[in-house]
């Protein structure tokens, strides 16, 4: 499936009643099978355009379309959410349930494939505990089998792993890719860890500040599969310095700005 | 400057809670004892204070002759349904003022209006509506337990994390699967606390109601007792209500850890 993002933009109002432009004419594309970061420093308005994307926020401006070929029924996006947003009061299983449920599957039929998606992101002994009895990687598994489950035609990442330990948090990196090459969706990936963005993506959007404009394209040309020691090859040190280079004075006045 | 070595101590020792269980258990029965020994002493007339002993027997006669269980049926029916129907009413009018915009629009200023109204007041005007008997002691219960139960499932559903409510939506749920899946269980806890306070005011009402025109119940039986200087038999109701009071807010909160698993394990 390929997302085809034209020329959105996205104003509200805050409290004070002014006007507020998160987003400002942005266009981009994610390619069938292609993994694509969304980067930008806070208050550039990423997680509004994954919301976007997502149907839970209308834009002000401009066309999302969802281009190629889709089985009956099947969800255009599943979410993984940066702070899990599993349901407490629902166990493991029943969580990656819930949008089988929606979809209107029978029972049997969940079970079946929530155990399936559970068993992958290696949670099959922990189905029946409830999600606050698992550590935060644990938990961001549940999200990602949850959103795997639906068998979604893109995967939108709202910073999934940033409320993970560093360590955590490289492991996830890695077992994510391992399950982008098996079942090669394509994956909006929004982060503002610029090493992450590159060490997972085919190319990364980076965003400017408020109002997010995109400033740039970079193009991550690292072999596949990707293995931690690639992040010492002067190709994913050269992309994480352009990076850094477009966005640094942007992070800079997003750092002394004290409405941020 | 002289070397010193000096030991690090735990300077926040004092702040320690332990749980004092032997503690616990004789504060409760030396009050008993100590409640037995003055009336034995004869420091009190059993007239003003009957003894510990005295109202336990006297439960007991009342037990066997059934005079106990006649006033406690009576009362239980009450309490149980107005409870039922003020508790309902509550979770449904705070469900639906909590997520619908114009309910609550509509909802609240009555609510909140009405709201501070002591119930027992409105006792008389629900005699004139509803007649002496059975209907006006239940609705007026019922009406107790309605407000702290409506605002408190109000609170609950205005508290749900806004965060599960968009991960629902974005899972393909709509307007009822997310009250249904979402609101509600987010709102239980909620929910129980107002059920607990429900209670409270439910037993304060059953009481006031019996003792305003009724010929059974247990806060009929305190008054009769009262007026005929009958003294160990209005304590016995005084324990009945009491053990009503424990019992119902253990049972709620056993259904509390039943319904809510998630917040206890």
């Amino acid at each position: 499936m390929r997302v085809i993002v034209e020329r959105l933009s996205k104003t509200y109002r805050d409290r004070d009643a002014r006007q507020v432009v998160a987003l400002e004419d942005v266009s981009l594309r994610v390619e069938p099978e292609e993994l694509v970061a969304i980067l930008g420093p806070s208050g550039c308005g990423k997680s509004t355009l994954l919301n976007i994307l997502a149907g839970l926020l209308p834009a002000s401006a401009g066309d999302v379309f969802f281009e190629g070929e889709r089985r009956p029924g099947q969800p255009l996006t599943a979410t993984v959410f940066q702070e899990f947003a599993l349901f407490p009061w629902r166990t493991v299983r029943a969580n990656v349930e819930f949008g089988l449920e929606e979809l209107g599957l029978p029972a049997p039929d969940r079970a079946a494939r929530a155990r399936q998606h559970l068993e992958v992101m290696g949670l099959r002994d922990f189905e029946t505990k409830f999600p606050h009895q698992l550590s935060g990687g644990m938990r961001q598994r549940v999200g990602i089998a949850r959103a795997l489950a639906v068998d979604p035609a893109v995967l939108l990442m709202d910073e999934p792993f940033s409320a993970l330990d560093a360590q955590t948090r490289t492991l996830m990196m890695e077992e994510l890719l391992g399950i982008w090459e098996r079942t090669r969706k394509s994956i909006l990936y929004v982060t503002h860890n610029i090493p992450e963005a590159v060490f997972m993506a085919d190319r990364v959007v980076v965003l400017s500040r408020r109002p997010g404009r995109v400033l740039d394209v970079v193009p991550i040309k690292l072999e596949r599969p990707r293995v931690e020691a690639q992040q010492g090859e002067p190709g994913f040190i050269q992309a994480v310095d352009r990076i850094w280079g477009l966005i640094k004075s942007q992070a800079r006045a997003a750092l002394m700005d004290a409405g941020a | 400057m002289a070397t010193t070595r000096v030991r690090v101590e735990d300077r926040a020792a004092f702040l320690t809670r332990r749980e004092h269980r032997i503690v616990r258990v004789l504060a409760l029965v030396g009050l008993v004892v100590l409640w037995e020994l003055f009336t034995r002493a004869g420091w009190v007339p059993a007239l003003f204070l009957p003894s510990p002993l005295g109202v336990l027997r006297e439960l007991a006669d009342m037990a066997r002759s059934g005079q106990i269980l006649t006033h406690l049926a009576a009362s239980l029916e009450r309490l149980l349904l107005g409870f039922g129907l003020g508790a309902a009413a509550g979770i449904a009018v705070g469900v639906t003022v909590g997520f619908f915009s114009l309910a609550d629009a509509v909802g609240q200023p009555v609510i909140a209006a009405t709201f501070p109204i002591p119930k027992i007041a409105l006792l008389p005007l629900l005699i004139l509506w509803l007649g002496i008997g059975e209907a006006s002691k239940v609705s007026v219960i019922a009406l107790g337990v309605f407000f702290p139960m409506a605002i408190n499932t109000y609170t609950g559903v205005r508290q749900a994390d806004p965060l599960l409510i968009r991960a629902a939506v974005s899972f393909g749920a709509g307007r009822w699967s997310v009250i249904r899946k979402v609101i509600i269980p987010s709102a239980l806890p909620m929910v129980f606390a107002g059920l607990k306070l429900g209670a409270g005011t439910a037993l304060l009402l059953l009481v006031a109601a019996e003792m305003i025109g009724a010929e059974s119940g247990i806060g009929f039986l305190v008054l009769q007792a009262g007026n005929l200087m009958e003294t160990t038999k209005l304590m016995v109701g005084i324990v009945v209500l009491s053990v009503l009071g424990v019992l119902s807010h253990w049972s709620l909160g056993r259904l509390e850890r039943l319904i809510v698993p998630w917040r206890h394990t």
